[in-house]
């Protein structure tokens, strides 16, 4: 095996890609766990915005338009979930998992006809001579905009959250929705946005998948991305900033063993592709064993249908 | 003594499907007033108030403030309006610290460290100190009363509203608290006060406005009535106290010792060290705050938590390490204090709920296979005997009433003939003549020869029915004492006397 | 605007009408969706329910719909007593997987020995293989709190794996000339699970399932177990207190459903699949989600809608023949069941009233 093959830097750059996907998915999720919901239907909105993303970029030659079209993919099927569980009240785990089948059944009818297409490519941001420092420039100033993009996202739930008063509104929603509608909160409206941000944010690392990590379309092109995105959530406990860090972690265990199948190692290529699916396990062993206050983070209310009884 | 007039109430009417929750309601509250709003549970006092703060409309009538039209469609204009309201339960969130709760609670909350220095300042200058830093699920019930006191506070209300606030006060908390509401009506502030504590509002309030069964019944001065009076007007009916046959006492029945259990839920009490012994034909009382270990103690007798195998003894046999059901197989039953989702399952039926802890001591089970006809048959004993109003045995435990359902809970405990019983708030949220009727039985129960143990956050129930006191505080339980001649502020003292309120207490001694 | 109203006691009529509510939801809205494809939406409907069972092929569809049915059936059945208890196990397609490598594995140890034994050997091998499988997540969530239906969940793709692994490693026919894929069953008789009667479709693994359907019927009605499970799915804290064990329950719940999806990938190696192969796992164990919640986790519900689901593959196959509708069309259109089921479902809880704004 030829470990002198990998290159940290260019390591180090392209988990920063490969991470994209499950850190704007997580990061939606976040905000929809945290206002007391849980949507198991990440993967299902994933992959609707990987495919509405794919045919808008394809359909107006610009990537742009294609991440505003996988945005609004993942919002749409979101809708769905919003109004089953927020106005019907149906089960969320139940209504999680239908979106997530519905989405794949979709995506590949609507992906029909679009497999071996090239999407417009994503340009790079020009950072001009930045782009060539040693090590750091490869690192920092080598990728495209929703690399950084997704960086500030978090910056700015992470804002949100702690220091407004919508985030202050959202996090009380998601603790105690009896009490949040007793102060005169509109539980349903706030969770309902909340699930269409996250719709919107998982269609958005979709969009990423097929327009710049593969980049063509594939049938069940996130492979499993949506669940790791959840996985995320509990790892990072609910934190952003840690949802950065646990998807830097995961990218950079999906960049590692690809690159060590490349490189031909001797562990065989089965273990290495398994590796992301146990790690996440483990992950969520850790993170969860730890019992008491540090569980704290966990929206009390999450998972609870609320219906105003009189 | 004439004040003007804040605000009137006239005519309100608001039903649901099935109940009249309030019929053509009228009175009137003035400024600096503190007015009772008296009545049973169910008699219509919350859907009354829930409509002046906004969170639901009426469907008839209209009401004024300071003489103007007001018809508050949502909370927020109700605020706006100098409207607050201090809930029952209350409206916190645990997860949240004290500033971020009551900016929740503002229209227009100033930025977070203001307010934390506003909070500060507000809450010193009525005697209700608070630090805005602290995680509200730490506190204990009378300084999250405080949280809610002081969100409202700073809003400057005219008219404060307060669903029964005492119950989850010590006596010296509710002399704190009431030397705050006599300051602020002195500052020009309307109380409407609820309750159905006839002594309280005697002493507190100024005039009082008494519902029954939605329907405006009287209106009074309440320092001019006797609580007997009072108390028929709010019942309509004379009630008897319950009685009991002198019994001699047997053998203990029931001995914990050295009970130490950790709480599973992060804001909840550890039980520390508890010991105490009940014998056969004797009823203990265990008063205390919400909060202070009531759940958990319930749980760790009920056998839902586990603990050492002598920790907890009947008849002299350690059954501290068994379950539930091993327990009531050694004679002990227990009834939780939520009846929905712990003492009976919303969704089940009233057969399969009598299974749910009738299973071993009723022999409803034969080789793991369920004996439905056996079940039916004692369901329906349990629903004659207790006067359980349902249409059949096959009703949903959440379609029956509050009372009706705690006598179904507790008539299947009764039923199974327990020699020791565990009762959780036993008539918590029971309108008086059920709550008679449930006293009764668990006095009957210990005539007959059974130990009973009444947990129970109203003194008054535990003064009627127990022979002896103990408090818990703390997850700490003190020595229980004889209740014939304890004083209430002897029992105050003994559930912990005012909490959290050192640097206030020197202030209201004056007038506590 | 809809305004929902709690019903005092769960309506059972609705809860019976509210699958075939769905069913014909499903239909308008799938015929909708088979319209915007450029298909006559009444034909690929008639080609999907009515064609297999009345049709020109029907005396061989007919079988089929056992062959589809029976995996479904026996999935579900195990999933519906998890998700009555509020144990989430989301990966019976891994444990379906496992239980067919682990019960072939015991096949394939003997070969060519002839002995009676085998087969009901690898019958426990495949429920041993998925109820290992089964028991990870359970044996996670009791001991470390972990969420169960992200680790079953992941373990599906694991398990994926190690059927590649299999399928070209150590279960590969060494006759195979390289292909990958094992040996097959069905040229080997002691390890083999052949139709049972001829044009029927019935094979061992449809007689597993109809025996369940009788043994969950029975478990649910009649046993304290049953009453526990859904004690535990209602009102947890209930079930503490009336006595059940959760942990217990956890492990109960994900080993049974685990065993039974373990035997349904047994039972399909031995018969309709053959071998051992890459391709070999088509979604049975998702779609059997479906199933449960379509039967209303009720064991008689679950053997209809089994049938139902069935219908949905082999109809679903030949529009793809016959009439060229992309067979995701029908994946989509078994997501959209579900939706309209859990959409329906509601009536069965609350009534659902129609108000204008301001008049509330």
């Amino acid at each position: 095996m030829d470990f002198g093959s990998i290159n940290p830097a260019v390591l180090i750059a392209s988990l920063m890609v490969a991470s994209v996907p499950i850190m704007l998915a997580a990061l939606g999720e976040l905000v929809v766990e945290k206002a007391g919901v849980l949507n198991l239907g990440v993967e299902g909105m994933m992959i609707m915005g990987a495919i509405c993303g794919f045919i808008t970029a394809v359909g107006t030659g610009s990537p742009v338009m294609g991440f505003v079209g996988g945005a609004a993919g993942g919002a749409a099927l979101s809708l769905i979930f919003a109004f089953l569980t927020q106005i019907l009240l149906a089960n969320q785990v139940a209504t999680g998992l239908a979106l997530t089948m519905f989405g794949l059944g979709l995506s590949s009818l609507m992906g029909q006809g679009y497999n071996g297409i090239k999407p417009p490519s994503t340009g790079k941001v020009p950072f001009g001579p930045l782009t060539d420092i040693p090590v750091l420039g490869r690192i920092l100033f080598s990728h495209d905009w929703v690399v950084y993009g997704s960086i500030v996202i978090v910056a700015a739930v992470w804002y949100v959250l702690k220091f407004t008063r919508a985030g202050l509104v959202l996090r009380a929603v998601g603790e105690n929705h009896d009490a949040a509608h007793a102060l005169g909160y509109k539980v349903q409206r706030i969770r309902l946005l909340a699930i269409v941000f996250g719709g919107a944010m998982a269609g958005l690392g979709g969009a990423y998948v097929s327009l710049v990590r593969v980049p063509q379309w594939v049938d069940g092109i996130t492979a499993g991305a949506g669940w790791i995105a959840l996985a995320i959530v509990v790892f990072a406990s609910w934190k952003p900033w840690r949802v950065l860090i646990g998807a830097y972690l995961f990218g950079g265990i999906t960049v590692l063993q690809l690159n060590l199948q490349a490189a031909g190692s001797r562990i065989p290529v089965e273990y290495l592709s398994m590796s992301p699916y146990l790690i996440t396990i483990l992950v969520l062993v850790i993170m969860s064993s730890g019992k008491g206050r540090a569980s704290l983070n966990a929206p009390a209310a999450l998972g609870q249908n609320f219906h105003a009884a009189r | 003594m004439t004040r003007d007039t804040l605000l009137t109430v006239e005519g309100i009417s608001k039903s649901y499907p099935g109940v009249k929750a309030n019929e053509n309601v009228t009175f009137s509250i003035g400024v600096g007033e503190v007015h009772a709003l008296l009545g049973e549970n169910g008699a219509g006092k919350s859907t009354l108030v829930k409509m002046i703060y906004g969170l639901i409309r009426p469907d008839e009538g209209r009401m004024t403030l300071r003489g103007q039209a007001y018809q508050p469609l949502k909370p927020r204009e109700a605020r706006a309006a100098g409207v607050a309201m201090v809930f029952q339960h209350f409206s916190l969130f645990d997860a949240l610290n004290v500033a971020e709760n009551v900016a929740l609670g503002m229209g227009n909350p100033p930025p977070q460290r203001a307010l934390a220095a506003k909070i500060r300042e507000v809450s010193q200058g009525y005697g209700l100190p608070l630090d805005p830093e602290r995680l509200v699920g730490d506190l204990s019930a009378g300084e999250r009363q405080r949280v809610e006191i002081v969100r409202c506070l700073l809003q400057d209300p005219k008219l404060l509203i307060m669903d029964e606030p005492t119950s989850v006060l010590t006596p010296q908390e509710v002399n704190i608290l009431f030397a705050t509401l006599r300051q602020l009506a002195a500052e020009g502030t309307s109380i409407l006060y609820i309750s159905h504590k006839l002594e309280e509002i005697r002493s507190l309030c100024d005039e009082a406005t008494i519902l029954r069964r939605g329907k405006v019944v009287a209106t009074c001065t309440p320092r001019e009535k006797t609580a007997r009076e009072l108390a028929e007007a709010m019942v309509g009916a004379t009630l008897t106290p319950p009685e009991r046959a002198g019994s001699a006492l047997g053998a203990v029945a029931l001995e914990v010792k050295g009970l130490t259990v950790a709480s599973a839920n992060p804001f909840g009490t550890s039980l520390k060290d508890i010991s105490f012994a009940v014998r056969k034909g004797e009823v203990l009382g265990i008063g205390g705050v919400a909060g202070n270990g009531q759940d958990e103690l319930l749980l760790a007798l009920s056998g839902e938590m586990r603990a050492a195998a002598d920790a907890v003894r009947i008849d002299g046999v350690g059954v501290g390490q068994l379950g539930p059901n091993d327990r009531r197989r050694a004679g002990l039953c227990t009834a939780p204090e939520e009846r929905l989702g712990h003492a009976a399952a919303p969704d089940m039926s009233l057969v399969e709920n009598a299974l749910l802890s009738g299973a071993v001591r009723k022999a409803l089970v034969r080789n793991g296979f369920v004996d439905w006809t056996a079940t039916r048959d004692w369901t329906a004993e349990i629903i004659a005997k207790f006067d359980v109003r349902t249409p059949g045995t096959g009703t949903a435990a959440r379609a029956l009433s509050g009372g009706n359902l705690q006598k179904f809970v507790l008539g299947r405990e009764i039923m199974q003939n327990p020699s020791v019983i565990i009762v959780n708030q036993p008539t918590w949220g029971v309108d008086a003549a059920a709550a008679a009727f449930i006293r009764q039985a668990l006095l009957d129960l210990a005539t007959a020869g059974a130990a009973v143990v009444v947990i129970s956050q109203d003194i008054d129930e535990i003064l009627e029915v127990a022979d002896r006191f103990a408090a818990l505080n703390e997850g700490r339980l003190s020595p229980p004492r004889p209740t014939k001649g304890l004083t209430v502020d002897e029992i105050g003292l003994m559930l912990g006397g005012a909490h959290g309120m050192h640097e206030a207490e020197g202030l209201h001694h004056a007038e506590a | 605007m809809l305004r929902l109203e709690k019903r005092p006691t769960p309506s059972q009529a609705w809860a019976w009408g509210t699958p075939f509510l769905a069913v014909a939801l499903t239909m308008v809205a799938g015929g909708a969706m088979f319209a915007m494809l450029g298909k006559n939406p009444i034909e690929v409907i008639r080609t999907i329910f009515w064609d297999p069972l009345f049709g020109e092929f029907a005396w061989y569809l007919r079988g089929q719909l056992l062959v589809k049915a029976g995996p479904l059936v026996l999935i579900a059945i195990g999933l519906s007593l998890g998700f009555r208890a509020g144990i989430w196990n989301i990966g019976a397609e891994g444990q379906y997987i496992m239980g067919a490598i682990v019960g072939a594995a015991v096949g394939l140890a003997a070969y060519p020995t002839e002995s009676r034994w085998i087969f009901p050997a690898m019958i426990m091998g495949g429920a041993f293989g998925g109820w290992v499988w089964g028991m990870i997540p359970a044996i996670l969530k009791t001991r470390f709190n972990t969420n169960e239906i992200l680790v079953s969940l992941m373990l599906v793709y694991v398990a994926q794996t190690i059927l590649a692994m299999a399928s070209t490693s150590f279960l590969r026919n060494p006759e195979g000339s390289g292909f990958p894929g094992s040996r097959n069953f069905n040229s080997y008789p002691a390890a083999s699970n052949p139709e049972l009667i001829a044009g029927t479709g019935m094979h061992w693994g449809v007689v597993a399932a109809l025996v369940t359907v009788i043994w969950a019927y029975i478990l649910l009605q009649r046993h304290l177990l049953g009453f526990q499970i859904k004690l535990a799915g209602q009102a947890p804290r209930a079930a503490r207190f009336h006595g059940v064990n959760p942990n217990r329950l956890v492990m109960l719940c994900m080993g049974i459903s685990g065993a039974l999806a373990g035997l349904a990938g047994l039972f399909e190696v031995t018969g309709p699949a053959g071998q051992i192969s890459i391709d070999f796992n088509v979604g049975y164990g998702f779609t059997a989600i479906i199933v449960a919640f379509l039967g209303r986790l009720n064991p008689v519900g679950i053997l209809l809608a089994g049938l139902l689901m069935a219908l949905t593959y082999i109809g679903g196959e030949m529009a793809s023949t016959n009439l060229g509708l992309p067979s995701a069309a029908i994946q989509a259109f078994q997501g959209m069941l579900l939706f309209f089921l859990l959409a329906v479902d509601v009536m069965s809880n609350y009534r659902i009233r129609l108000f204008t704004m301001g008049a509330k």
